[in-house]
């Protein structure tokens, strides 16, 4: 009798890595090929998608239902200009320094609203990120409660060229998409990440096992707050704008993730790809119905939830036994294996 | 031997539900102890207060020598008590061999091929390796409690705990869980064994607890403990002269 192989990869996910390569090659080189508005739309689509990662490894993963992820936004925004205008730091030096500054804010928010549990827990970040728009809208050196532009200047210490400029922040988003996602995709293929993955099945029996919760539960929400924040420099960068209630709008920043992560497939690595592929058809297509649109993303949401609780990846996932992303364990037995 | 675990004055209730009451008792290294009593009596949450998911309102718990009363479950884990859950716990969107692998990384601390092999074994041995690749959401009760018992198992434990695994069971399925708890013993592992099921406890364990109302009735040799008018009246509610 020999041993079972034990395997990660499969057929599928060797395709759609390639698949992925073959795009991600077609993508970068999208400056060349796309017209500027394109361009825009593309970036705001990176952006969003890693977004919707970030919440669906704090929520469908590590069970943090935050509605109130804008906070992060908001501040990863409003630290590109106060870092560029006050500190006179290069955008691309404030963006990640916003996200170590939000890491460092996350840690006494989380010992705070940590002790609150379920629904109680989702009100909490809400408060938290209404605070944090209340009290930028008190910074009048950044404009208040009206808000301020970025200077011409460091605009175009980005790039001298508007194309250039215009390149380089699609390239940013594009490169945040695909890091968000790889550094999601490794974490989760680790060791650390199994045991994450344990908790979002099951807290009691997962620490019957060995792991501490409030330890990897605090991990998840420093390092997705934090990459939040650049996130959120990185969406006011292209702006060029910012004010409090842009900057920590809960529809923008998080009803409209959360319906991304939700119909794609909460708890999935595939499902916030999906769900926001889905969601930017949905606009783009409805877009000329002014309110209707958010009638009808309203009523997807809804069936979605009734009928497909596990989105539409799940859905796909439980057919065909699918999996892009290889996470999964796979015991392939030998012929010769002898029955139990 | 030594004392593995040792539990002194414990006390717990919820309310006016009292589901320790004073408990004391030690376990043997490499003994196997069975726990008796009616439903309601305190046996899980017994198991809960060993493992660290409930904190008790006074007494001691010490393992192997250190005192853990305040240590949190995720700890006793590591320093080598696991246990299975009555309701059966599954890891729902994680496979069989993927709900084995995270007691032997997370809480045995292998690594690599090390805790591929041993959740194999494990998985081998507890009948469940032509499932490995089944979502645990998919399966059966009877293999979630297969299940219950491997994830145990995949953290090495000193002290394993089981808790009602045999209920529900066909008789051949049962022989064959009772052989696999002998051989987890004969390898050493020390086990407390909460169970209906008397005949199937009665074939591994030397010791027997009966508890009810959270108190401590009777210890002792299973023979003498059965037999005993007070265990008989109050386990198996019949009068002492009927």
């Amino acid at each position: 009798m020999s041993a079972p192989i034990v395997t990660r990869a499969t057929r599928a996910s060797r395709n759609a890595m390639v698949i992925g390569a073959v795009a991600l090659i077609i993508l970068a080189a999208a400056p060349w090929w796309a017209g500027r508005a394109d361009m825009r739309l593309m970036s705001e689509i990176f952006l969003y998608l890693s977004l919707a990662c970030l919440w669906n490894l704090m929520a469908g993963y590590a069970g943090l239902v935050s509605v109130g992820q804008q906070a992060f936004v908001g501040f990863g925004g409003y630290m590109l200009f106060a870092l560029t205008i006050w500190g006179g730091l290069h955008p691309l030096v404030a963006i990640p320094l916003g996200g170590v500054l939000a890491a460092i804010l996350s840690i006494p928010i989380a010992t705070l609203i940590f002790r609150l549990k379920g629904a109680y827990f989702a009100i909490g970040t809400w408060v938290v990120a209404e605070v944090f728009r209340l009290s930028f809208a008190q910074v009048g050196a950044l404009g208040g409660g009206s808000g301020s532009s970025l200077p011409v200047g460091i605009v175009k210490s980005l790039a001298a060229s508007r194309s250039g400029r215009e390149a380089l922040s699609y390239w940013l988003a594009l490169g945040s998409a695909v890091v968000i996602i790889g550094a999601v995709y490794l974490f989760l293929r680790s060791r650390r990440g199994l045991a994450l993955t344990a908790i979002r099945d099951s807290e009691v029996a997962a620490s019957g096992l060995g792991i501490d919760i409030w330890r990897t539960k605090l991990e998840v929400y420093v390092v997705t707050s934090a990459f939040t924040a650049v996130i959120g420099g990185l969406i006011f960068l292209q702006k060029l704008r910012i004010s409090p209630d842009a900057a920590f709008s809960v529809n923008d920043w998080t009803a409209f993730v959360i319906f991304i992560v939700v119909i794609g497939g909460i708890g999935t690595l595939e499902g916030p790809i999906i769900g926001t592929l889905l969601f930017f058809l949905l606009r783009e297509t409805l877009a000329d119905f002014g309110t209707i649109y958010l009638l009808v993303l309203g009523a997807v949401a809804i069936i979605v939830m009734l009928k497909a609780p596990k989105g539409v990846w799940g859905l796909v996932r439980d057919r065909f036994d699918l999996e892009l992303f290889p996470l999964s364990y796979r015991v392939r037995q030998q012929p010769n294996q002898k029955g139990p | 031997m030594s004392t593995l675990l040792s539990v002194q004055g414990l006390a717990k209730s919820f309310g006016a539900v009292t589901v320790a009451d004073q408990t004391s008792f030690d376990v043997e290294a490499g003994a196997a102890i069975g726990i008796l009593g009616p439903n309601g009596a305190g046996k899980t949450s017994l198991f809960n207060l060993i493992t660290g998911a409930l904190s008790p309102d006074a007494g001691k718990i010490s393992f192997a020598g250190a005192d853990i009363t305040s240590a949190s479950a995720a700890q006793r884990c590591k320093m080598g008590i696991s246990r299975s859950f009555q309701v059966p716990q599954p890891f729902g969107g994680m496979t069989v061999f993927e709900n084995a692998l995270v007691g032997a990384t997370q809480g045995a601390g292998l690594r690599g091929h090390e805790a591929e092999a041993h959740v194999l074994d494990v998985l081998d041995s507890t009948g469940l390796l032509p499932k490995a690749n089944a979502r645990a959401g998919t399966l059966t009760l009877l293999e979630r409690k297969r299940l219950e018992m491997a994830r145990a198992l995949s953290a090495k434990p000193k002290l394993l705990l089981l808790d009602e695994i045999a209920g529900g069971l066909t008789d051949a399925e049962c022989v064959a869980l009772i052989d696999t708890i002998k051989r987890v013993h004969s390898e050493g592992t020390t086990i407390i064994w909460i169970e209906h099921v008397v005949h199937a406890l009665l074939a591994v364990v030397e010791h027997l607890i009966v508890i009810d109302f959270g108190k401590k009735i009777a210890e002792g040799e299973p023979k003498a403990i059965m037999e005993s008018p007070e265990v008989k009246e109050i386990y198996l509610g019949v009068e002492p002269d009927a």
